[in-house]
């Protein structure tokens, strides 16, 4: 029984250490956004990705049936990429494959994370959430790049 | 079938028949997404009967089998079933709606998954009979509560059979559970599908539906656990090593299985990491009933073995009835459940469901916990239940013998395939694992998987297979009497048989886990989603 709680302690323990410490939590950001005018919206009428005064790289993108845009994604290596997702029709997914950049698209919501790529190279989006007849066709493309100093 | 069990026996007919259709339709998807090609495959179908097989097996099934098991347990334990002419309309009330749901799936106007986000909208009359089958299951928990109360009025302050301490706290889940499901349906989908509301928001919709969608797995595994502890020690040939854990067991999902919903939705927006880290700590409190019960059942296994002469460590192991069909189906899916166990725990720590959200993992994992724990113990409860309600000897014993088996082993290649592959990134519930045609990395493990639900597919119907041939079939035989287990210590009446103290304690905890998150998302600026039916 005691050895049972301890496991558990040990689980939550670990969680809850790491979200104090290293500020390790899940996309929590409340925001909400017309779906129905993201063709008029400053940000989501032509999605891409934007380097921020402080330097800070910010991507918007739009899903839909059965894209991403921008496609393909072109961000910079070792510096912390902040992803705001939506979605102009149904749920879908964004998930860059190989990494932990994973979150839902909900239609009239923006989904925010930061996320830093490591290594330079391609990699697969993929839409994770069934989004209709053509859902297994929704991919696109990652591009990290190194930095030219 | 002998008389008093019709209503039972008919119930878990209509259960085997959708488990044989389900089955076939899985075998279909894991082909397809294998990139093995078969006549007629094509999206159309592939998510079509991905569809069907998901509230075939996950509300149909399941549901019918709850049922029937739950008027068998109180037949035997009560010596009453209160209502029989309501339990009749509850359960053609459930067959209307399941029956009304599935048409509209096949002629392909609700291919929405058994999920059914919005903005994806269904056909009125899926939604319309989703909502006939949950009410009939509620008019089933309420004929049990009413025979429950019947016998308690005869026997006062006896503690309640065990059995039926399960079964109440499978009801009072369920009751709880669904509330978030009618809201969801009732006041969104329904009117909003009839074109009655223009809009709805799909992420409140989505924290409706995992208010519901979490707590079902605990409707299904309860009764599975009430099995594990009240018929499985007797079959073994021992006792129960202990009543009273496994009433404390039942209370404890009675208190923390509902207000966990969120970590579903650790990659969703619009709700707090704080009120997701608070989801996450209930969660893996109720994981703690869980490894009593491993415990408590293991306990109970090697009492069995020593009762028939075991003497060293393990070799009381051996002694166990390997051969039973029951047995050997409940053991095997006892020991999956330890793989699903913890590939839950991991699901729950939000930094490792970022690596696995929405992946090949997650079918993996409930193929290893419903389709195996819950499936294999209500299967291998099959072979026990039908000569009992049927006075018909069970046919095809072989087959029967070797049927868990076979299921066993198909799962492990299909879901550690799955598990495998959606580490590697592979989406969940598509056509083809090489997605526009162009990605083969993933192809070997999804051939793999294929392979494993050939064997599953395989076991599936070795087990329709018996059924039918011991209901049409089977040699005329005295039915043999339901036993359940001993206990090692007298059953006691306590505290935690107080169901109606420990109801207003969960329901102030699911107060407390959904009043505020829900308000402020209510209260917050938001834009609705008109419908779109893209298949």
């Amino acid at each position: 029984m005691w050895a049972a709680v301890g496991l558990l302690v040990i689980f939550v323990g670990t969680i809850v250490l790491t979200a104090a410490n290293d500020a390790v939590h899940p996309p929590s950001h409340i925001e909400t956004v017309d779906p129905a005018a993201l063709a008029d919206s400053p940000e989501y009428g032509n999605p891409a990705v934007a380097v921020r005064p402080d330097g800070s790289v910010v991507v918007s993108v739009v899903t839909q049936m059965y894209s991403f845009s921008p496609d393909p994604i072109v961000v910079p290596a070792n510096r912390p990429v902040t992803f705001r997702i939506t979605s102009s029709d149904v749920m879908h997914g964004f998930e860059v494959v190989g990494t932990n950049a994973n979150a839902m698209a909900i239609p009239g919501y923006v989904s925010q994370f930061t996320v830093t790529f490591k290594r330079s190279g391609e990699y697969i989006v993929g839409c994770n959430e069934y989004c209709g007849i053509l859902h297994h066709n929704m991919v696109g493309k990652l591009i990290v790049r190194e930095e030219s100093r | 079938m002998t008389g008093r069990y019709v209503l039972a026996g008919t119930h878990i007919g209509v259960s085997v028949a959708a488990f044989g259709v389900a089955s076939a339709l899985g075998l279909l998807q894991a082909l397809s997404l294998a990139d093995i090609h078969f006549p007629h495959r094509s999206e159309s179908l592939y998510y079509t009967s991905m569809t069907a097989h998901g509230v075939l097996m996950a509300l149909v099934f399941t549901t019918f089998f709850i049922m029937g098991l739950g008027y068998v347990l109180a037949q035997e334990n009560l010596g009453r079933i209160s209502g029989q002419a309501i339990a009749w309309l509850a359960f053609w009330l459930s067959v209307v709606g399941s029956v009304a749901a599935a048409t509209t799936i096949l002629r392909g106007q609700s291919t929405v998954l058994y999920t059914f986000y919005p903005p994806l909208k269904a056909h009125p009359l899926f939604y319309i009979g989703a909502t006939l089958l949950v009410i009939g299951s509620w008019i089933w928990g309420g004929v049990m509560i009413a025979s429950y109360r019947s016998w308690r009025g005869d026997h006062p302050g006896e503690p309640i059979p065990l059995p039926i301490h399960g079964m109440l706290a499978t009801i009072i889940i369920w009751y709880l559970a669904t509330v978030g499901l009618a809201i969801e349906v009732l006041a969104m989908l329904i009117p909003w599908s009839l074109g009655w509301m223009k809009t709805v928001d799909p992420l409140l919709a989505r924290t409706y539906f995992w208010w519901f969608g979490h707590p079902l797995v605990y409707f299904w595994l309860i009764p599975a656990y009430v099995l594990w502890y009240t018929v499985l020690p007797k079959v073994a040939g021992g006792k129960l090593f202990s009543d009273s854990l496994g009433r404390v067991v039942f209370v404890m999902f009675v208190l923390l299985s509902v207000p966990v919903g969120f970590h579903h939705q650790f990659e969703d927006p619009g709700i707090s990491a704080g009120w997701k880290l608070a989801h996450t700590v209930l969660t893996y409190s109720v994981v703690y009933p869980s490894l009593v019960t491993a415990f408590t059942i293991i306990a109970s296994l090697e009492v069995a073995g020593r009762m028939k002469g075991a003497q060293g460590l393990f070799n009381w192991i051996g002694r166990l009835p390997w051969s039973d069909p029951f047995f050997a189906s409940v053991a095997l899916a006892m020991i999956a459940f330890i793989f699903g166990g913890f590939g839950g725990a991991i699901n729950a720590a939000y930094a490792m469901n970022a690596m696995v959200h929405n992946t090949a993992w997650i079918q993996g994992h409930f193929h290893v916990t419903l389709g195996t724990t819950v499936a294999m113990t209500f299967m291998g409860a099959t072979y026990w239940l039908l000569p009992r309600i049927s006075g018909r000897d069970l046919r095809m014993t072989g087959l029967a013998r070797i049927q868990p088996y076979l299921w066993f082993a198909g799962m492990l290649l299909f879901s550690t395939s799955y598990h495998i592959a959606g580490l590697r990134g592979l989406p969940r519930r598509i056509f083809s694992a090489s997605l526009t045609g162009d990605y083969r990395q993933w192809h070997g493990l999804s051939v793999v998987a294929a392979v494993g639900a050939v064997l599953l597919f395989t076991s599936a119907l070795s087990y329709v297979t018996v059924v039918v041939a011991t209901w049409l079939a089977g040699r005329r035989i005295q039915a043999p009497a339901f036993e359940f287990a001993s206990s090692l210590r007298p059953p006691v009446a306590s505290i935690w048989d107080r169901f109606d103290l420990w109801t207003s304690v969960a329901v102030v905890l699911i107060i407390a886990a959904y009043a505020y998150p829900i308000v402020r998302l209510i209260a917050h600026h938001r834009y609705g989603s008109p419908p779109y039916q893209p298949f």
